[in-house]
């Protein structure tokens, strides 16, 4: 498979590679993809009492572009509002590492890892969706 | 040490340059140029003599009559030409065939075409370590089964079928046996007789000869019948027209010379330093070799990296040319449809990476791969989620993952 070079870039130096600890109240985790498939994404966001996420690790298994769109996710999200983190759409990373139509499916597995690890925070805080948006 | 290193030997092999050399002799005007079948003049002699030269060192090489060779394209028009050539010739007799699931897709395209014409064709499952069960097999004759094909050694986990315990089984039954031998011609010793096969594929690419030619063995004694896909002058018996490629067929002739010369202590290295490989790959953690290691061709090496996803491993691996099972390295987003049909799971053909180490491979490729391999794997498995579950003693096999 050919990459650009942002793929490239993040797939050799990727942004925030690690893990939070599952069980702080001010961490969400959000884990996608299934190791049959050949990717799965581990997104953790810490998020601080205004709602704004102050830090994001990632662990990605899976094709270098699903690492790639993983790492960029975890620049994006930081200074983000949970709101504002909840609307980057897939098409945004795949425009941004540009993606072969093939790879697609990696920047929507992102979004998808992204949005699970904000309902996991805000499960965890006792905050649903309908309060946070009001 | 000349970087990426080439590992993927059966994928392709390089021209040997003593095969080159031979072959430019062919092409031009101060060569031998002309057309085999002209036999008008001494143009056409001399070519013929040089095709019938290199048609008895192929023969050679699988101990065949040099008359029961037909050139063809390749291994894929060998294929394609024993499946329908007999399916459609044996029609009337049965219209049954049988073949295994970790055929190349020569093989397995062709009898999908086959069906479409209303061929029946039974798939076996081969054993989980790529092996043909022979009571499976005979339990799947019929009546009607006209043809049986198996292929010598597997292109992915270099496994090696025992093809005369297969004939013993099929001939007694007037079976027609075809064998694709292109990932074990000079490799291992072939003798058709020895293995009691009617019909067997060659390529020369994948024994250091030129890509676009190969050739079909063709049983004469019992004589064994195809109907020609190929029509135009009824070259070669008439089983396959089309003007001879002098150059390409000496190219395969001498390479297959060479290979008949060279193999068994061609064998020998690269036994050697597939066991290197395998004894430095060692002390790495979840490592698993898929197929049996001890019926394998040796320049093969193919292993499961567990945990670690085997596209994002080529990349890392730059500077090694090697092949995954992978879905991500395939246009269909599937993994290995030969690693699944041994029953691995999909994340072990996901992780897999196969090593054929050929001719020009040293000793110290071999070092360096396991250098390289051993800081590569560390990186990849610090990325990933499921080696830190791993680590954590989490069974992945526990976990609900959402499929998608």
């Amino acid at each position: 498979m050919a990459y650009g070079n942002k793929v490239l870039d993040h797939y050799e130096n990727p942004r925030n590679v690690g893990s939070f600890d599952k069980a702080d109240p001010s961490i969400g985790t959000g884990m996608v993809g299934a190791p049959a498939c050949g990717d799965v994404m581990k997104l953790q966001i810490r998020v601080n009492d205004d709602g704004v996420i102050e830090e994001a690790r990632f662990k990605t298994y899976g094709c270098g572009s699903a690492i790639a769109s993983s790492s960029l996710l975890t620049e994006w999200v930081k200074g983000k509002t949970l709101e504002q983190a909840g609307n980057i759409k897939n098409t945004d990373i795949a425009e941004e590492l540009a993606l072969p139509p093939v790879k697609i499916h990696c920047s929507v597995l992102a979004e998808d890892a992204i949005k699970a690890a904000i309902a996991d925070y805000r499960k965890k805080s006792g905050k649903d969706e309908s309060v946070d948006a009001a | 040490m000349r970087k990426p290193i080439y590992l993927d030997y059966s994928a392709t092999t390089p021209v040997d340059p003593r095969v080159a050399q031979v072959m430019c002799r062919y092409l031009t005007m101060e060569g031998d140029f002309g057309n085999p079948a002209s036999r008008s003049h001494a143009f056409g002699w001399e070519a013929e003599k040089a095709v019938e030269r290199a048609r008895a060192d192929v023969a050679a090489l699988i101990h065949a009559d040099p008359k029961e060779i037909v050139w063809t394209s390749g291994a894929t028009e060998s294929d394609n030409l024993a499946l329908k050539g007999v399916a459609r010739f044996y029609q009337n007799k049965g219209r049954h065939i049988v073949t295994v699931k970790t055929e190349h897709k020569a093989i397995l395209d062709t009898t999908r075409q086959l069906e479409r014409e209303g061929f029946e064709v039974t798939y076996l499952d081969p054993e989980p370590d790529g092996l043909l069960d022979l009571d499976k097999l005979a339990a799947a004759l019929r009546p009607d089964t006209i043809l049986v094909s198996v292929m010598h050694v597997n292109n992915e986990i270099g496994v090696i079928q025992d093809l005369a315990a297969i004939s013993r089984i099929v001939k007694p039954r007037g079976i027609i046996f075809h064998t694709d031998a292109a990932q074990s011609a000079g490799k291992i010793p072939i003798d058709v007789n020895a293995l009691g096969v009617d019909l067997l594929s060659l390529s020369a690419h994948k024994v250091y000869g030129p890509k676009g030619i190969g050739a079909l063995y063709v049983r004469r004694k019992p004589r064994v019948r195809l109907e020609a896909q190929m029509h135009g002058g009824g070259h070669e018996r008439g089983m396959r027209s089309g003007t001879l490629a002098t150059h390409q067929i000496v190219g395969m002739g001498e390479a297959f010379r060479l290979a008949h010369e060279e193999m068994e202590a061609e064998a020998t290295r690269l036994k050697a330093l597939r066991a290197r490989l395998l004894e430095g790959l060692s002390d790495i953690e979840e490592v698993y070799v898929n197929g049996d290691l001890e019926r394998r061709i040796p320049g093969n090496l193919n292993i499961s990296f567990n945990f670690v996803e085997g596209e994002s491993l080529i990349m890392a691996l730059k500077e090694l040319a090697v092949s995954s099972g992978s879905a991500c390295t395939s246009a269909s987003l599937e993994p290995s449809y030969v690693l699944r049909a041994l029953g691995r799971n999909d994340e072990l053909a996901h992780s897999s990476i196969r090593f054929t180490m050929g001719r020009f491979t040293t000793a110290e490729d071999v070092e360096y791969t396991i250098r390289l391999l051993h800081d590569k794997i560390g990186r990849l498995r610090e990325l990933s989620p499921l080696w830190e579950m791993y680590k954590d003693g989490v069974d992945l096999n526990s976990v609900q993952w959402a499929a998608h």
